[in-house]
């Protein structure tokens, strides 16, 4: 880790935060990537990687409810929390603050109408199966 | 420049930003940088076409003090965060160390305080390339930093100095060094207290006045990365000495250099030397370090008031030369004033009932701030110049440290009150709490009995 790196590095494979923990900030990636994966049933099913730059464990900014994936780093990877009760009362003065937050959550909505979309799909359901097989 | 009364009266729904505006930026420093990139970020947003000019004569890619902007280059944690969010983040060529915790020195002792998450949130930075004997630079300006951003937005920057300020039908006219007047839209003024420029504005018959400023000291100390490392280490140190017109004293490590930053009242050799002989002063440095001759030094102005009506129609005054925070957090101070600025200026208009309904309150609340800071320092004050209450201090905050858990008042009383963390009135909120009082009281108590004298 350099001098001046910014936040808190994690080893590869650490676990940021887990599914079903009480959340009271989010996360920024400054460097590296990050799995996010749900478990159930003692299964972990990964759902996506994110990259450099992006927000993560944002929701538990906005609602009181328990994490609902698993962040782990991919690699070595640095994160810089950001305090849901501090951001939260910068954003009640300067609402403009949450844009890029909800620009990104808007990018993840229409990814997943797209894979519903997908999914629903005759055609791409059975090449999702076949290609599962 | 002409006065408000030759100056026409335009209608409120003309003085608005539209497509093709142009908007002149005098100051390139973070206050500059950051009311171009939000007026451009902001147009982006709406679909309005904005061209800006930043008129900034230094390259903040030289050594001091032709690139330097004369601060002791700290990024707040909560800049770090709201800059984060913006979607602007530090990269480690920009800063030089992550600071993890901060260390009090008092005669009575010294104590660390660490980051409450425990995790580099503050960054500590160069606002030029570095000082005068810097040979070969490892990091890149902060200043600089945000100038490139800026520039990435579609800003343009004009390396020539502004010569004189004028309106023309209303409108704001440049005449930058060597080149013809130009007219804009809207004028932003973001230049520091201690720049020239200022001057243009003085006398103006506008009624903006230059808020009112003190002298500090800045001084660079050429140490290495590794002797850094092993005396003052990933810290800020502070320092609460009982040393006459002294307010506030630290020493923030950088990369290779140490930067000593002193405030208080007519600062002179004499205070200089008074603390840089201190004994406490020399524990944190290595044994073998004089404090003459020194890499670099200045005696910058800060501002510590606000400025008297910062707006008028199209022109608008922002960072320093409008409002800043009380000793701490100036970067902090300049991006909200800017982002404030930016905001009014595109989607509310760029009269001056327009700034004074939506940018000017962000201004006095910052201002309403200070004033509370000055309460605060005032008791910090005392605590300087009594034994027990130092004593107390050091007492209740090594306790805290040492035990742990959710109740570090103390602890978080000091570390905002450094750090420039939090507003002045959350600090003096969490002072006042019945608990932390009675706590405070039963130290003090202990601190001044006859007593309690071996034990400290």
């Amino acid at each position: 880790m350099a001098k001046g790196d910014l936040g808190r590095t994690y080893n590869d494979g650490e676990v940021i935060t887990r599914q079903g923990d009480v959340g009271d900030c989010m996360f920024v990636i400054q460097e590296g990537r990050v799995q996010v994966l749900v478990e159930k049933d003692g299964v972990e099913t990964p759902l996506r990687i994110a990259n450099e730059g992006e927000f993560m464990g944002e929701m538990a900014i906005f609602d009181h409810e328990e994490r609902s994936a698993t962040l782990r780093a991919l690699g070595e990877a640095r994160l810089l929390t950001i305090d849901k009760k501090n951001f939260l009362k910068r954003i009640h003065k300067d609402p403009s603050l949450a844009y890029r937050l909800v620009q990104m959550m808007s990018k993840r909505v229409r990814d997943l109408s797209d894979e519903v979309a997908r999914l629903k799909n005759p055609v791409d359901r059975e090449h999702v199966v076949s290609h599962e097989r | 420049m002409t006065s408000t009364s030759a100056r026409p009266r335009e209608r409120s729904d003309e003085l608005q930003l539209v497509d093709g505006s142009n908007v002149a930026v005098i100051g390139g420093g973070p206050a500059g940088s950051f009311v171009s990139y939000f007026l451009l970020e902001m147009a982006e947003r709406s679909g309005l076409e904005l061209h800006v000019e930043i008129f900034e004569p230094r390259d903040f890619s030289c050594v001091a003090p032709k690139g330097c902007n004369m601060c002791g280059g700290i990024i707040s944690e909560t800049l770090v965060q709201n800059l984060a969010a913006e979607g602007i983040n530090l990269p480690s060529t920009i800063v030089q160390r992550g600071i993890e915790s901060y260390i009090l020195h008092m005669d009575v002792g010294s104590v660390r305080i660490e980051t409450p998450v425990h995790e580099k949130r503050i960054g500590a930075v160069y606002r030029g390339a570095g000082p005068r004997d810097l040979k070969t630079s490892k990091w890149e300006s902060f200043d600089h930093h945000l100038e490139h951003l800026t520039v990435a937005k579609g800003a343009r920057v004009t390396r020539n100095r502004v010569v004189g300020v004028s309106f023309d039908n209303g409108r704001p006219v440049i005449t930058a060094k060597g080149e013809q007047p130009h007219s804009y839209d809207l004028l932003v003024v973001a230049v520091g207290v201690n720049s020239a420029a200022l001057k243009l504005f003085s006398e103006n018959g506008l009624g903006y006045k230059p808020p009112a400023s003190t002298k500090t000291f800045i001084t660079e100390y050429f140490l290495g990365e590794e002797v850094i490392e092993q005396t003052l280490g990933d810290s800020m140190h502070v320092f609460l000495l009982n040393i006459p017109r002294l307010e506030f004293a630290a020493i923030i490590p950088k990369g290779d250099y140490a930067s000593v930053c002193l405030l208080g009242e007519s600062i002179d050799k004499e205070l200089v030397q008074s603390f840089l002989n201190a004994p406490q002063v020399r524990a944190c440095m290595p044994d073998n370090w004089t404090s003459d001759p020194c890499s670099c030094q200045c005696s910058p102005k800060i501002s510590v008031g606000a400025a008297n009506k910062p707006f008028a129609d199209r022109l608008v005054f922002v960072g320093d030369c409008g409002v800043t925070r009380l000793y701490k957090d100036g970067i902090g101070a300049a991006y909200r004033t800017a982002k404030a600025c930016a905001t009014t200026a595109v989607f509310e208009g760029i009269s001056e009932a327009d700034f004074r309904r939506h940018y000017w309150p962000v201004c006095r609340s910052i201002s309403t701030d200070n004033s509370i800071g000055k309460l605060s320092f005032a008791v910090t004050r005392q605590i300087q110049k009594w034994r027990f209450a130092r004593r107390a201090l050091l007492r209740m905050t090594e306790k805290e440290q040492r035990i742990g858990g959710r109740n570090r008042n103390m602890s978080q009383v000091l570390w905002d009150m450094f750090t420039g963390s939090a507003p002045y009135r959350d600090i003096v909120t969490l002072a006042m709490h019945p608990r932390f009082l009675a706590r405070l009281g039963w130290e003090l108590a202990v601190a001044a009995s006859p007593f309690s004298g071996a034990q400290n």
